[in-house]
């Protein structure tokens, strides 16, 4: 379905210089091909029936290696399909604005493919259904994602790429283990059939560890601290595309993972865990909003801020109520649209100053480059959690949620983990508006004013960024678009809670 | 009714919008149509601009360049876009505010409705508003003020290159504030209380060239909140107690929740009442917030943000009661900082820190108001002092413009070459301590009468039957405003009535002891400061270096229009029993408020070009310095927490990371000895593999 634009990308991008020898047609080809996909999402999106939003709809299904009982089986429900619908916007925003803004390391072609690869493997993951074909999607992404660091990425790239590569690898490694585990153990590896089952027919001690697997593989993607040590560094090594990519898309297919593998498959085992996850995602709050505090480069700072931010994500899933849940799905997107246009914004500011360093930016963004530094604050703003911005809504339902957890686990201790959340969302507020004093606000340093005047925002640019904004407005605004499709999947998969 | 209070909010909002979007652009259709009345200036070089601090975040030219602009501002309103943008939507949204009051006065009562219900997979959203009588009356005051700011602020931001955004700011701020007014729920109040904060934030820091301007607004946005934290896990503690976000759900279910939720979450509700109204221990960002722009410190730091606190409190005002342990705090605090801030008002320089302080006591007055039970009295209060202290501020914007300083010891004099802004300054300053008749005196009376009627008769009030005791104190304790509505009252009785235990729910004999003789103290106090504020501008020989003149028309009638309201609102309170003066407290108050101005006034006319806080001694530089509250938050909350920032960056690097590296190369020597069975056969592979997922399964059912 949607795999098939994607899979005539690769196909078209990967030939020689015979077809498509300029960058512009390449930057043309590229763009129409990710719309087209985009396109195709958003129809998808017409066909979706939103009275149901908790069955899967436009399924394909067909045997793939019928003789170990492998199946093609791709659909989407009330869950996914925000999900895909944001990997196909960013993927098509960034190849926009890749177009114009080509990563310094040449090479578009191959870069452009990559990208499209990239976005095949990202879709597939959220619309795969069979364990397997869920894993053989989630790995497709890693090759990618390391060419591009590796490639096209800034400062120690080779080894940022690598530990990107070793560190999910592992994740992967036990990520297999525990669906293979839940797969043989349960006799099928289609998904549907075993969140219907709900864990039944696994033993407690199956699921105890199937989760704990599962859960370790997501988190390195998520990432969980103390497993996120590989984010920053592949974030400011990354190109703004890859940044974009990474920090929309890439963090989500963990949590999703979890949400839509770990959860439904081996409830007990989650049960057990939760007070873990729950305590590992608010240090994870508190840990990255300190880290920022004290992080001098701007992509390094964003980058931690993920850190806190998926926190809050997982801290919602920790709850195990359908408000944690929901708040995790819709801090998912949140996130994505926030941050992706934090990086964008970042990528912007690089290009015209040579630097993320904060210190060497100095100050008086909003004089020099007014409508950047706006759009920056904007952003900010709606990262810190501002009501009214997409941003808040995830904030605050995960802490609703950890208010009052599923009536199995401690309610002190999630109690606890709400207070200490709060700490980290003024801890948040406190970094960004440091970080936009710092370089938004003061006088312009002299050096910048001998300089000359800073390029104008360009077209594509604001191609890029107006879309975020927007969204970021909409689903702030009127919470109801993306909660009302999320809430019946989230019941159907917590067993009707 | 819901739809005129809903389009009331979007008007701003849709401004805020218009004025970001279109501001510039619209004033340039516009003069594109008239004739142009002075060609485009030249843009103005970075450069050039002087970033010497300017007092009181103003614009940043001279006086002289700023007259002209302001002069032709006001005399071609309709060229300028951005002032259009926001002055015109304001005042329709004003006529809507009034409607709304003037239908709620004619047939009291309460009325909701709701848009739309969004589920959450807990407690549903609801988006919905609810006007009674309370939100009707402050949403009319916010109307009234914002709009006299607004267009105060056309000809004041004259010369401002960024005028577009911060009329926008104010459109947006103030649908934020009609939102938390007119919310009917708890979590959508809570959306316009923040976006209020971040509107403040923005515009405190309107005028960023200046690192301290940038610091003092994120001082502000962070102390609030952290508060706003607490506040927000208040509301989850009510509406999962109760089942609902909906604000009369609420208080109609708060009887039955247990006693200690109910007070712990009143007091978490306190912790954002004291950050948003600026109350002791997080009131230290209010005096820093006057870098913003003057008639911002009059919108949103004296006459409506800060307000929402106590506003909140008033709706609110079941569970305070209900977890009263909450309202003896409410009112220690409000002691320490009403007589705290007094005291640091009176050894300020600084024009606007002199208001400033004043406001935080004066909202410690009205939360002092409200912990004595006075809940009409402490809304009254809260109109009449946002029409005064609004009234303040603008004035004292003008003064700072034509005095070019915000300094007391600069000005002088100003009552012969300003009588517009002489005569309304003295009303307000009046309203301020208090003089018979103009509004202050009603207000701040009946919140006197109703402290010494709780310090001396409330005592007495646990030996009582609970039931008459309840009917007793209800007159006290229930909104009776000539416009404000009966549910409150009916619903407060029925709380008294249904909720078991003790009834009475008070602060204790010491609290109200304490609340009065704070009042008292206080009265004396403003009246010190006040006169001190009126005698060093207004009186005695002029000591800046400037020309003094009557402000623009604009900002003059603007400033003199709001002096009819603080003269005269104080006599809408007649109707109302509770709100009428009392001739014993009256007196007193008279008599100490005499005492403090006296003092001040003998003080000053030894030697009137010289400051009467210079006799203060050493206490002055303790005063001015506000007990020294900011330098121990910064050693105690700021430092630590910069200093752990760092150390987790360090941890981070070295220890989180070195690990995980070291598992690494770890792992590459076991790859090592690995190497050996991996012979390319797949069949080995898939074979291991299985064989470990057999290990596995057996030590998971041997385990069971």
């Amino acid at each position: 379905m949607m795999a098939i634009p994607l899979a005539g990308a690769l196909a078209l991008a990967l030939p020689r210089e015979r077809f498509l020898g300029d960058d512009a047609a390449l930057g043309r080809f590229a763009v129409g091909l990710s719309g087209a996909t985009l396109l195709v999402g958003l129809s998808a999106l017409t066909a979706f029936d939103f009275g149901a939003p908790q069955r899967m709809q436009l399924r394909v299904d067909w045997p793939w290696a019928p003789s170990i009982g492998l199946r093609f089986h791709l659909g989407v429900d009330g869950i996914s399909l925000p999900l895909v619908l944001l990997t196909a916007l960013l993927t098509f925003l960034c190849l926009v604005y890749t177009a114009k803004h080509p990563p310094a390391g040449g090479r578009l072609r191959l870069f452009t493919a990559l990208l499209l690869v990239l976005e095949v493997g990202m879709l597939g993951t959220f619309v795969a259904l069979d364990l397997v074909l869920f894993f053989v999607f989630f790995e497709v992404v890693l090759v990618p994602m390391y060419a591009v660091i590796a490639i096209w990425g800034t400062g120690d790239r080779r080894a940022a790429a690598l530990k990107f590569i070793l560190y999910t690898l592992l994740g992967s490694g036990l990520l297999l283990a525990g669906m293979l585990l839940v797969g043989v153990k349960a006799g099928t590896l289609d998904m549907t059939v075993l969140a219907q089952r709900h864990g039944e027919g696994l033993t407690r001690g199956v699921q105890i560890v199937a989760f704990l697997l599962m859960a370790l593989g997501f988190g390195v993607k998520a990432p969980m601290w103390p497993l996120h040590t590989w984010l920053p560094d592949a974030h400011t090594a990354a190109p703004t595309a890859g940044s974009v990519l990474l920090a929309g898309v890439l963090l989500k297919m963990g949590t999703y993972g979890i949400v839509r593998i770990a959860l439904p498959s081996a409830p007990e085992g989650a049960e057990f865990w939760a007070p873990w996850l729950g305590l590992l995602a608010v240090v994870g709050i508190v840990y990255g909003a300190l880290a920022c505090l004290a992080q001098t480069d701007l992509k390094r700072m964003i980058a931690f801020s993920s850190v806190g931010h998926m926190g809050f994500v997982l801290l919602g899933i920790a709850t195990l109520t359908p408000v944690g849940v929901n708040a995790a799905l819709f801090g998912n997107i949140a996130h994505g649209l926030i941050t992706g246009l934090l990086f964008f914004l970042a990528g912007s500011v690089k290009d015209r100053y040579g630097t993320g360093d904060l210190r060497e930016l100095g100050g008086g963004l909003l004089t020099s480059a007014p409508r950047l530094a706006s759009v920056l604050t904007f952003a900010s703003v709606a990262s810190l959690g501002l009501p009214g911005l997409a941003g808040f809504w995830g904030e605050m339902l995960a802490l609703l949620g950890a208010y009052r957890p599923d009536a199995d686990l401690p309610r002190a201790t999630f109690v606890t983990f709400m207070a200490v959340g709060g700490i980290g969302a003024v801890l948040t507020a406190a970094y960004f508006l440091r970080m936009l004093s710092r370089i938004t606000h003061g006088p312009v340093p002299d050096e910048r004013l001998t300089a000359g005047p800073v390029a104008a925002v360009t077209r594509h640019e604001y191609a890029a960024w107006l879309p975020l904004v927007a969204l970021t407005l909409l689903v702030g605004l009127w919470p109801k678009t993306l909660l009302d499709v999320t809430t019946a999947p989230v019941r159907a998969l917590l067993g009707g809670g | 009714m819901i739809v005129l209070a809903s389009l009331t909010i979007l008007l701003p909002f849709l401004a805020a919008f218009a004025g970001f979007l279109l501001g510039p652009k619209l004033s340039e259709a516009l003069r594109a149509g008239g004739a142009t009345p002075a060609g485009p200036e030249p843009p103005e070089d970075p450069r050039a601009v002087v970033f010497e601090k300017v007092p009181g975040g103003g614009p940043r030219t001279g006086e002289r360049v700023w007259r002209r602009a302001a002069v032709v501002a006001e005399r071609t309103p309709l060229r300028n876009g951005p002032a259009l943008a926001a002055c015109l939507p304001m005042a329709a949204a004003t006529v809507l505010a009034a409607i709304v009051a003037f239908t709620v006065w004619r047939s009291p009562g309460e009325r909701a409705g709701t848009l739309t219900l969004v589920g959450t997979g807990s407690v549903p959203i609801r988006i919905g508003l609810q006007v009674d009588g309370l939100a009707a009356v402050v949403a009319l005051m916010v109307c009234c003020v914002a709009l006299a700011v607004q267009v105060y602020s056309v000809a004041y931001m004259a010369k401002d290159p960024r005028y577009s955004s911060y009329a926008a700011f104010i459109s947006l701020f103030t649908a934020a504030m009609l939102l938390v007014v007119y919310a009917g729920d708890l979590l959508l109040l809570y959306v316009g209380w923040e976006v209020m904060g971040v509107c403040s934030y923005f515009l405190i820091g309107h005028h960023w060239e200046n690192r301290e301007n940038s610091r003092a607004a994120v001082k502000a946005f962070l102390v609030t909140r952290l508060g706003d934290v607490g506040f927000l896990f208040g509301i989850f503690l009510l509406g999962i107690g109760a089942g609902s976000f909906r604000i009369s759900d609420v208080l109609q279910r708060v009887p039955q929740m247990p006693d200690t939720t109910v007070t712990v979450a009143a007091l978490l509700l306190l912790a954002g009442v004291a950050g948003k109204s600026a109350q002791f221990p997080l009131h230290t960002w209010l005096p820093d917030a006057m870098a913003g722009p003057t008639p911002i410190s009059a919108l949103i730091h004296a006459a409506t943000m800060v307000a929402a606190g106590i506003y909140v409190v008033a709706r609110l005002y079941g569970v305070f009661l209900t977890g009263s342990a909450a309202l003896t705090v409410l009112g220690v605090l409000a002691v320490i900082s009403m007589v705290g801030s007094a005291l640091a008002a009176l050894a300020q320089d600084d024009i606007k820190r002199v208001l400033a302080y004043s406001t935080i006591s004066q909202l410690a007055v009205m939360a002092a108001g409200l912990a004595v039970g006075a809940k009409s009295a402490a809304i009254f209060h809260l109109l009449t002092h946002g029409a005064f202290k609004a009234l303040l501020f603008l004035a004292a914007g003008s003064v700072i413009m034509v005095a070019g300083s915000n300094l007391l010891r600069h000005y002088g004099g100003l009552r012969r070459a300003m009588p517009l802004t002489f005569l309304s300054m003295t009303v307000g300053l009046a309203a301020l301590v208090g003089i018979p008749p103009v509004s202050g005196w009603f207000s701040k009376d009946s919140i006197i009468e109703a402290a010494q009627h709780a310090a001396l008769d409330g005592h007495r009030a646990p030996e009582a039957p609970a039931a008459t005791l309840s009917r007793a104190h209800l007159p006290d304790l229930s909104a009776h405003m000539p416009v404000s509505g009966t549910p409150h009252r009916d619903l407060v009785a029925r709380s008294l009535a249904e909720s078991p235990g003790p009834l009475w729910p008070g602060v204790p004999g010491w609290t109200a002891w304490l609340i009065y003789l704070g009042l008292l103290v206080t009265v004396a106090l403003t009246a010190a400061y006040a006169a001190r504020l009126w005698l060093m501008t207004f009186f005695g020989e002029t000591r800046g270096e400037f020309e003094p003149r009557e402000a623009p028309k604009i900002m003059a009638w603007t400033v003199a229009a709001l002096a009819v309201p603080s003269a005269i609102l104080g006599f809408f309170g007649l109707g109302a029993e509770e709100l009428r003066p009392h001739l014993g407290s009256a007196l007193l108050a008279l008599l100490l408020a005499a005492l403090g101005a006296g003092g001040a006034f003998l003080l000053w006319n030894r030697d009137p070009a010289a400051d009467p806080a210079g006799r203060l001694g050493p206490l002055r530089p303790v005063f001015a310095n506000a007990f020294h509250v900011d330098t121990l938050y910064d050693a105690v909350v700021v430092r630590p927490v910069l200093a752990l920032a760092r150390l987790v960056v360090r941890a981070d690097d070295r220890g989180i990371d070195a690990a995980v590296l070291g598992t690494g190369r770890a792992a590459r020597r076991l790859g090592g000895l690995l190497r050996l069975p991996q012979n390319g056969n797949p069949q080995t592979y898939l074979t291991g593999v299985l064989a470990g997922v057999v290990v596995i399964a057996a030590v998971v059912v041997i385990s069971l």
